[in-house]
């Protein structure tokens, strides 16, 4: 069969694509062997083999049946429930249930989406904005900020609300991007340390502003106002949480690709990135390319927290983005998954999602640890960024020969 | 020893590296070892020496098949390795670098200075390589630092010495010395095999001469073979090899430089005041051993680094300290010196390589957005007049050969409005199908009336393409002479002291 061929021999040339496939599968396979491993009622199976000979048999079926309902929970957790869903579309009824999962997933992956572009834009000009989240913060704070304490007409003050998110991640991107260009100071450092100011910075505009919901003594904002809030997709009365978010990230999807393919800023930061030496001797001006790499950045991973607050929540208490609600640390992992292009961050962020959400449904059906879901996120990255483990666990076409042709094809030889 | 080698075959993916390759080197012979930059002279050598694995073929000592699993396999076995880029460590002792990984120790695991010291002067000795064993590798010149290498070798009882390239980083002096220590070595019966692609040499050293290309041995040669005929065997068609140019019009002064003086990162003068003009219509070649400044000088030019005191003045204008960008914009053309790091982005595509200094200019790009058409025409028209070989122009840099590689800067700079053109190392690696291309194009710029000023440590390329020859050493410039001055006084001058003669 020529097509069979064809499609075999497409596999083994190991495209990103097909890597990142793969890499799902063995970030898969790892969770199983921690479900095994961590499970009392497959462990109790297994002991079992050893008291009698028919007992192998249940012990497959038992680990079959505990590891398969996890996965099958995140499924259902974060995409579609088949059934719930054939009974929606038999009986007209309970379709809030059905696209529940969905609606969440995408619902996370819009902060996601625009986040972790906004880390692959410095990836691509050979800088580390390991600060997004801090930035995202301060983006979170500008918005609630302009949005409760300012009153205007609802058309001018979403904008402005989203505006002010992006100002608010430009100034935490200005900082690191000149420290870095004027005194030489590592942005890695400057970036990392800057989330701590930030997420300190918000704690005092919680308790010590006009922020603060009045006559509260807790670390929690005044509600955005109805006219500032990115509206659910399918009405509030739809009981689904997605929303107006969507847009504003497939915009930044958009501009993304624009900037990194098309545009002559673009052009430099992907120059900058790829050899500095080249990019300098090619009369690009390293200062100003990496502070304008960063302020955009920045602005990016503002947009990403104030679309948050404004997408769901409507109002930030000390919890906002802290801890494993850190998605400006997610979209680093997210980042490298797609490669730091558009659209294959879109991928990353929605996969991401999917597993953050299911996650939390596999918890509250199996017991099954949440984390769970982030073992599984770390070792599809772990296998990602090491494609020639994947491709010898595979037997796809040797990665090695292609390296040391591309090698050669340059001097040396 | 006696070396054979049969039937070598290694394959990198789809690309045949090495082809069915034979060859015998006899003990006490100097064999070279001549081809094209990727005709797979280094794969070869990386076989031998263990660091690669031959898909087929065997390698044979004294008549005995061996297996090299790396390159200790090799060392044990009597094969010395002299590698292009020096495998010392800068900060150490002779001694210390000489037995680094080998060392003689007494009780309790302490290095023994003392053998290792004995051990490199009885090798000393032996093959009359005269160095110091307390010397820093640092404070050495180049050539003393190779005999280091070739000491270290011995001293590990190689019988088999391989030189990849050992003469691109000196000056003719030291090449000199270098083909006379080759010769005693072999006369006490070393076998030598020596890489090299430049014909000169390989002329008046070798005792045989194989010639490979595309992995293939080509044929082996008496050294009374003449340099047209070997060339043509490593190209594999007829290559001139004299730069066909007529005589200068120099006319007004184009580029001009006044008392420059530039430190290096270590905060050295570097150039220490040097002056020099170039002429509109002439080709002003900068000879001079490697790390005598000229480096420094050309990144001052081109406003890649910081100029002390002086002056450069491009077209009436002074450019002293001026952005990259504006030096570009007011018509400097470079062709850098590693262009691997300054000149081009491999990971990007040759269309995009072809626009990389001027991606904002009209029509490649508008109001900050890109035109990609604009770019691919453009790309594809140089392809095309400048003879470049890739699949397309979105094509990454990185699957071009070096001199491809090379054809896309020559051709980006040689399409932008130009006053100057300034190209360090401009064949550095390149075959000689290339050479001869690029000597060409850079003749026709200034047949074009525009000023050149080429750098270079090759002194034949120096000498064949400069209309005036100036000669750098330790920052300065100690003569500017006429190409028809003997090789034996530029090289004089290129070691500082001025021959009889000159100014």
């Amino acid at each position: 069969m020529p097509s069979a061929r064809r499609l075999w021999d497409r596999y083994r040339s190991a495209s990103p694509i097909t890597i990142a496939l793969l890499a799902l599968v063995l970030g898969l396979v790892v969770g199983a062997v921690i479900i095994i491993a961590t499970t009392p009622a497959i462990l109790n199976a297994w002991r079992g083999t050893f008291h009698s000979w028919g007992a192998p048999g249940h012990a497959l079926k038992v680990t079959f049946d505990n590891v398969g309902a996890a996965y099958r929970s995140i499924f259902t957790g974060s995409i579609v429930d088949p059934p719930q869903f054939w009974h929606s579309v038999t009986t007209g009824r309970g379709w809030t249930a059905s696209l529940t999962p969905l609606s969440e997933t995408l619902t996370y992956a819009v902060p996601l989406v625009i986040a972790s572009i906004a880390v692959g834009i410095t990836f691509q000009t050979g800088l580390f904005n390991i600060g997004a989240n801090g930035q995202a913060i301060l983006g979170g704070i500008a918005g609630v900020a302009v949005a409760t304490l300012v009153h205007l007409p609802m058309a001018l003050h979403l904008p402005l609300t989203l505006l002010a998110g992006i100002a608010g991640g430009v100034v935490g991107g200005a900082i690191p991007g000149l420290l870095k260009a004027y005194t030489g100071a590592h942005e890695v450092i400057v970036t990392l340390m800057f989330n701590y100011v930030a997420s300190y910075f918000m704690l005092f505009t919680l308790l010590s502003t006009p922020l603060q919901l009045p006559n509260q003594t807790n670390a929690i904002s005044r509600t955005m106002p109805g006219g500032t809030q990115l509206a659910p997709l399918f009405g509030t009365s739809s009981g689904l949480r997605v929303n107006y978010g969507i847009v504003v990230a497939l915009a930044v999807t958009l501009f993304a690709i624009w900037l990194l393919d098309r545009s002559s800023i673009g052009f430099e930061f992907r120059m900058t990135g790829a050899n500095p030496h080249a990019a300098r001797a090619s009369g690009i001006n390293a200062r100003r390319t990496l502070v304008i790499s960063f302020l955009i950045s920045g602005g990016l991973a503002g947009l990403a927290g104030v679309a948050w607050v404004a997408g769901t929540t409507h109002y930030i208490d000390q919890n906002f983005l802290q801890g494993s609600a850190g998605i400006g640390f997610t979209a680093i992992t997210v980042a490298l998954l797609g490669r730091n292009r558009p659209i294959g961050i879109v991928w990353g962020s929605l996969l991401f999602a999917a597993l953050e959400v299911g996650g939390s449904n596999m918890q509250a059906n199996t017991g099954i640890p949440y984390d769970l879901a982030t073992v599984i996120q770390s070792a599809i990255v772990i296998f990602v960024a090491t494609p020639v483990l994947v491709k010898e666990i595979f037997r796809l076409r040797a990665l090695r020969a292609e390296s040391v042709k591309v090698a050669t094809a340059g001097w040396g030889s | 020893m006696r070396l054979e080698l049969r039937g070598i075959t290694k394959k990198f993916g789809s690309l045949t590296a090495n082809d069915h390759i034979d060859l015998i080197v006899e003990p006490g012979q100097i064999h070279c070892l001549l081809g094209e930059n990727g005709a797979g002279k280094s794969t070869l050598m990386n076989v031998l020496f263990g660091l690669l694995q031959a898909d087929e073929g065997e390698i044979l000592i004294d008549g005995e098949p061996v297996r090299l699993a790396n390159s200790g396999d090799a060392v044990r076995r009597g094969i010395g390795m002299v590698h292009q880029h020096f495998m010392l460590v800068p900060v150490f002792s002779v001694a210390e670098n000489v037995v680094l990984g080998f060392e003689p120790t007494r009780s309790l695991d302490r290095l023994d200075y003392a053998r290792a010291r004995e051990n490199i002067r009885s090798v000393s000795r032996e093959f009359g390589l005269e160095v110091d064993p307390d010397a820093t590798v640092e404070s050495l010149p180049i050539g003393l630092q190779q005999r280091v290498e070739i000491i270290k070798a011995l001293s590990h009882d190689a019988q088999l010495l391989i030189l990849d390239e050992p003469t691109a980083v000196l000056t003719p002096q030291e090449a000199d010395a270098l083909m006379a220590i080759m010769r005693s070595l072999a006369a006490s019966g070393k076998s030598i095999l020596f890489i090299s692609h430049k014909l000169k040499e390989v002329r008046q050293v070798s005792d045989v001469i194989t010639v490979i290309r595309s992995g293939r041995v080509i044929g082996s040669v008496p050294p009374t073979a003449s340099e047209n005929e070997l060339a043509a065997m490593m190209v594999g068609r007829e290559v001139s090899l004299v730069v066909q140019k007529s005589a200068a019009t120099p006319r007004e002064p184009v580029l001009e430089v006044r008392d420059l003086v530039v430190r290096d990162d270590r905060g050295l003068a570097v150039v220490d005041g040097v002056s020099l003009e170039v002429h509109a219509g002439e080709i002003v070649a900068l000879a001079g051993v490697q790390g005598n400044g000229q480096t420094e000088l050309v990144e001052a030019i081109t406003g890649l680094r910081h100029v002390e005191s002086g002056s450069v003045v491009l077209a009436g204008r002074d450019i002293t300290n001026h952005s990259p960008r504006e030096i570009l914009d007011a018509g400097l053309g470079h062709i850098p010196e590693d262009r691997q790091r300054d000149g081009v982005v491999l990971s990007m595509s040759v269309a995009d390589n072809m626009v990389l200094n001027t991606p904002r200019r009209a029509p490649f790009a508008r109001h900050g957005t890109r035109n990609l058409r604009a770019v691919r025409d453009h790309a594809e028209t140089l392809v095309e007049s400048f003879d470049v070989r890739t699949s397309s122009v979105e094509a990454p840099l990185s699957s071009l050969s070096g001199g491809n590689q090379q054809k896309v800067i020559v051709a980006r700079e040689l399409s932008r409005p130009l006053e100057v053109l300034v190209a360090s190392q401009p064949t550095r690696g390149l075959d000689v199908g290339s050479i001869e291309y690029v000597h060409r194009e850079i003749v026709r710029v200034r047949d074009d009336g525009h000023a050149v000023l080429i750098v270079s440590s090759e002194l034949d390329e120096v000498m064949a393409l400069g209309d005036r020859v100036a000669v750098m050493f330790q920052g300065r410039i100690t003569g500017i002479v006429d190409p028809s001055t003997s090789r034996e006084d530029v090289g004089l001058l290129m070691a500082g002291s001025a021959p009889a003669g000159t100014r």
